[in-house]
């Protein structure tokens, strides 16, 4: 048993190992550019199959073997470079949240490239040369590769602190990360620093991918299974601290190991519960330090929110005249993509509402989505209840896991609120996905139909267009309510509204959990239009596109989740029917949207219209 | 219209280091400077005098190139520098210090002095400076943050003048110092001039400014309203004490 235990440990400690090396690279460039790089997995994944690509090319041996291993890293690199200069670059001033978004079409963009260079099927690379077999260890074998990984960890550590703390670049990086202004007005080119910080965390994503070759097949998956992982290592160790990095790395590849020994049932929950932990008892990581100043040029002041200008009125008038009269013409599967537009616009509006006006970012918001979803299945699948019940306990449900989960997540703030959001919706959809006895499991749960006088497609359609459309516009005018006033003051300036007696806590839990409520009613009425649930319903992918909506729309207008809803939902759904790559189309659309319209589709539009008519509403 | 202005100018000046044209700055929305015009001559020390509020930390950092959005024209030694991103003003030669001191918290005394890149020949040698500031050689392995406010100050002042730069934009060094600190800072703007630099002077504390510097601008709502010699001083004290409710 004792042996049993320690070989557990050593894999734990070997994993670990990859997971640091990627998220030591995530820490530095987030610490110098303050971008939250989610295509870090994706280089991690280029990493792997480039190294496949060098490795089976070069000629056997140990030569062929590490070259194509280092060779793959630099390769990384390189293309971590054409990113930054490219695309970062250019978006350095943008709000934190759009830069992300930028990052995740890299990751779309990624996907296909590899897909079309590499294929469907996963590859598996050859062995380490000089490290096939395996030592005794206490009358056990253990692969020699993975001894050799146990030390890779600590050697990275060791050579990046050396960097850090021995030469004039990782001067210049430590004094950026506290103050990139100050370095840049002392004459050090941020621009090459920055590029150069880069390249180096590019290519330690790609040597952890590279490294992975003799251990596991390679394959199109690896890149959100490490980065959502990184993340949590990066958050729970302190963002841009190695160290912290190091041990958070250590903490989690530990857990992984015995958690399986341990708690089989519930090792995808037992990750985020621990982040969780570690972020409500120090909200700023194990090492990590408190932001001594907020980002300079991190998008400014947030502008007023005006009522509606006429034009904006007349559009919103004839468009819900289309969604009303329109729909007895279509057919059932522009029916079905309405319905979804609908119940998308109240996501959205829902997300926006504690995003925008709130100042709160959620990377976990499909966990209210997914949790109304599942309420309404629930009772359908267990207490057979018609309907109306159904609908109803969706955002109560919903509301109240909002209460719960808001009550530690708006406590912080920044990325570290944003991945705690992203910690409960993880729970959530691993108990989803765990409980298969409750839940079903992968399975999900079929047979959630419409009672009879809601079955027809129109009917629904008309009953969810009522629902969504009253919901956001409810919360369209709590925006427009002291309570909206209050909320958007704490996030000017939570001294200033505290000063004014606003409990700024109070106000952004309480959104919190209105915002969660109204995903919830989005989340019940996807459930019957779509007859069933998965655990999909509260994934991450939900919760990104909840996000790209968002911030395809425009965060600092009202109308922009709508008309980012809509738009979302529409190209995504022509894009999958007509492009085969539609990956990487809505990637580089994205790519294009971060660049061209920073402020969103609806904030282009009023910027138009603004140039021609002056303010509106003025 | 500026030809005609520069021809009215007297000869005698020559050209100056620094020219300041109609320089207007924003942050975000706000119009904070509307037409700033001065200029600085090689060798002077010069204060830019004025109430809170009134954009003078807000044009040294449009010097830099520190501010969202900028128009008009900056000119040093005849070069526009408008367009210049601030590391690039940097290596043209002017070196500032800000009102915070920007002292890296995370690095020590000699890792701080030593991290501006050498832009010119010319700048102090480290003894030189070690002797201009004795308190920063006791401390050169202390932690940035761990100096006391004036060693700070001193450290955001002395690691600008390693560099060669000759033009040093300082943001009010003497605020929150006590007297004596203040005192010594003084003296080193004095030493720095009679070695040759240049000074553009941020200032709150009047009585400080005018036992340093040759000029005086007076800002007003983002403008530049008066100047004043520093041996007119007498004279014009109630028109000082009017715009700067001393």
């Amino acid at each position: 048993m004792a042996e049993n235990l320690l070989l557990q440990a050593l894999s734990g400690l070997a994993s670990a190992s990859s997971l640091f090396l990627v998220a030591a690279g995530l820490t530095v460039i987030f610490g110098v550019t303050r971008i939250v790089n989610f295509a870090h997995g994706s280089l991690y994944m280029l990493g792997a199959y480039l190294a496949w690509t060098l490795v089976t090319a070069l000629p056997r041996g140990p030569l062929g073997f590490w070259g194509g291993v280092l060779g793959a890293a630099l390769l990384v690199g390189l293309i971590g470079v054409l990113v930054e200069v490219l695309l970062l670059r250019r978006i350095y001033r943008a709000p934190e949240l759009f830069q992300l978004l930028a990052t995740f079409g890299v990751v779309l963009i990624v996907q296909d490239l590899a897909l079309l260079v590499w294929g469907p099927q996963d590859l598996l690379g050859p062995r380490a040369p000089g490290l096939r077999g395996s030592v005794e260890i206490l009358g056990l074998r253990f692969p020699l590769y993975d001894l050799f990984l146990i030390a890779v960890g600590p050697a990275v550590l060791g050579l990046l602190l050396l960097l850090f703390h021995r030469t004039r670049w990782g001067t210049l990086v430590r004094a950026a990360t506290q103050d990139r202004e100050m370095v840049g007005a002392l004459g050090v080119n941020q621009r090459l620093l920055f590029t150069s910080v880069f390249f180096l965390g590019a290519c330690l994503a790609g040597l952890g991918g590279a490294l992975q070759l003799p251990r596991e097949s390679v394959n199109l998956h690896m890149d959100l299974a490490i980065i959502v992982e990184a993340f949590v290592v990066v958050v729970v160790g302190g963002l841009g601290s190695l160290v912290g990095a190091f041990l958070a790395a250590l903490l989690i590849g530990e857990l992984h190991a015995f958690g399986i020994l341990v708690f089989p049932r519930i090792t995808l929950v037992l990750v985020f519960l621990v982040m969780a932990v570690v972020l409500v008892l120090r909200p700023h990581g194990l090492l990590g330090r408190p932001p001594e100043a907020p980002p300079a040029g991190a998008g400014g002041a947030e502008p007023p929110l005006r009522p509606a200008p006429p034009a904006l009125r007349r559009l919103g008038a004839a468009a819900l005249a289309a969604a009303v009269l329109l729909p007895p013409f279509a057919d059932a599967y522009a029916l079905s993509v309405l319905t979804e537009m609908a119940i998308f616009v109240l996501f959205a509006a829902s997300l926006h509402f504690i995003m925008g006006p709130g100042g709160m970012a959620s990377f976990g918001h499909a966990a209210y989505f997914g949790l109304g979803a599942y309420a309404a299945a629930l009772l359908a699948k267990w207490a057979a209840a018609p309907m109306a019940a159904g609908l109803l306990l969706a955002p109560f449900a919903a509301g109240l896991f909002g209460l719960l989960f808001g009550w530690f997540c708006v406590r912080l703030s920044g990325v570290y609120a944003a991945m705690l959001t992203l910690a409960f919706a993880q729970i959530a959809w691993s108990v989803a996905f765990q409980w298969v006895e409750v839940t079903g499991g992968d399975n999900g749960i079929l047979g959630v139909w419409p009672d009879a006088w809601a079955a027809d497609p129109l009917a629904y359609y008309y009953l969810t267009l009522a629902f969504c459309l009253g919901a956001t516009l409810l919360l369209r005018r709590v925006l427009h309510a002291p309570f909206g006033y209050a909320l958007r003051a704490q996030r000017d300036s939570p001294l200033r509204a505290e000063a004014l007696g606003v409990d700024a806590f109070q106000v952004r839990w309480l959104a919190f959990s209105l915002a969660a409520l109204a995903a919830g009613i989005a989340g019940g009425f996807f459930a019957y239009a779509k007859g069933s649930v998965f655990p999909t319903a509260l994934s991450i992918p939900r919760s990104v596109d909840a996000l790209l909506m968002v911030l395809l729309g425009g965060v600092r207008t009202l109308s922009g989740p709508i008309v980012g809803a809509i738009a979302f939902t529409g190209l995504q759904e022509q894009l999958m029917r007509l492009v085969e790559l539609w990956r990487l189309a809505l990637g580089a659309v994205i790519v294009a949207l971060v660049l061209f319209f920073p402020q969103g589709l609806a904030g282009a539009a009023r910027a138009a219209y603004e140039r021609r008519h002056g303010p509106a509403g003025a | 219209m500026s030809e005609v202005m520069e021809r009215r100018r007297p000869a005698a000046a020559g050209t100056p280091m620094l020219e300041v044209r109609n320089l207007e700055a924003w942050y975000g929305e706000s119009h904070v400077l509307h037409g700033v015009n001065l200029e600085v001559h090689e060798g002077e020390v010069v204060t830019l005098l004025g109430r809170n509020g009134a954009g003078k930390t807000t044009t040294l950092r449009a010097v830099m190139g520190l501010v969202g959005r900028r128009s008009g024209s900056i000119r040093f030694r005849g070069q526009e520098v408008i367009n210049e991103r601030p590391d690039r003003v940097a290596r043209m030669g002017i070196a500032y210090c800000p009102e915070e001191r920007g002292i890296f918290a995370s690095l020590d005394v000699t890792e701080n002095l030593l991290l501006p890149p050498v832009v010119q020949e010319g700048g102090l040698d480290l003894d030189t400076i070690y002797r201009l500031f004795p308190n920063l050689k006791e401390r050169a392995r202390s932690q940035g943050t761990k100096l006391s406010g004036g060693e700070q100050q001193m450290l955001a002042i002395a690691r600008i003048l390693r560099t060669g730069a000759k033009l040093l934009l300082l943001d009010e060094p003497s605020e929150g110092l006590a007297p004596v600190i203040v005192q010594q800072i003084g003296h080193t703007i004095q030493e720095l001039k009679s070695r040759g630099f240049t000074v553009l002077l941020v200032e709150q504390n009047f009585r400080f400014a005018q036992t340093v510097a040759d000029r005086h601008y007076i800002m007003e709502h983002g403008r530049v309203v008066d100047m004043v010699r520093n041996e007119d001083l007498a004279a014009s004290m109630d028109r000082l004490h009017e715009y700067l409710g001393v």
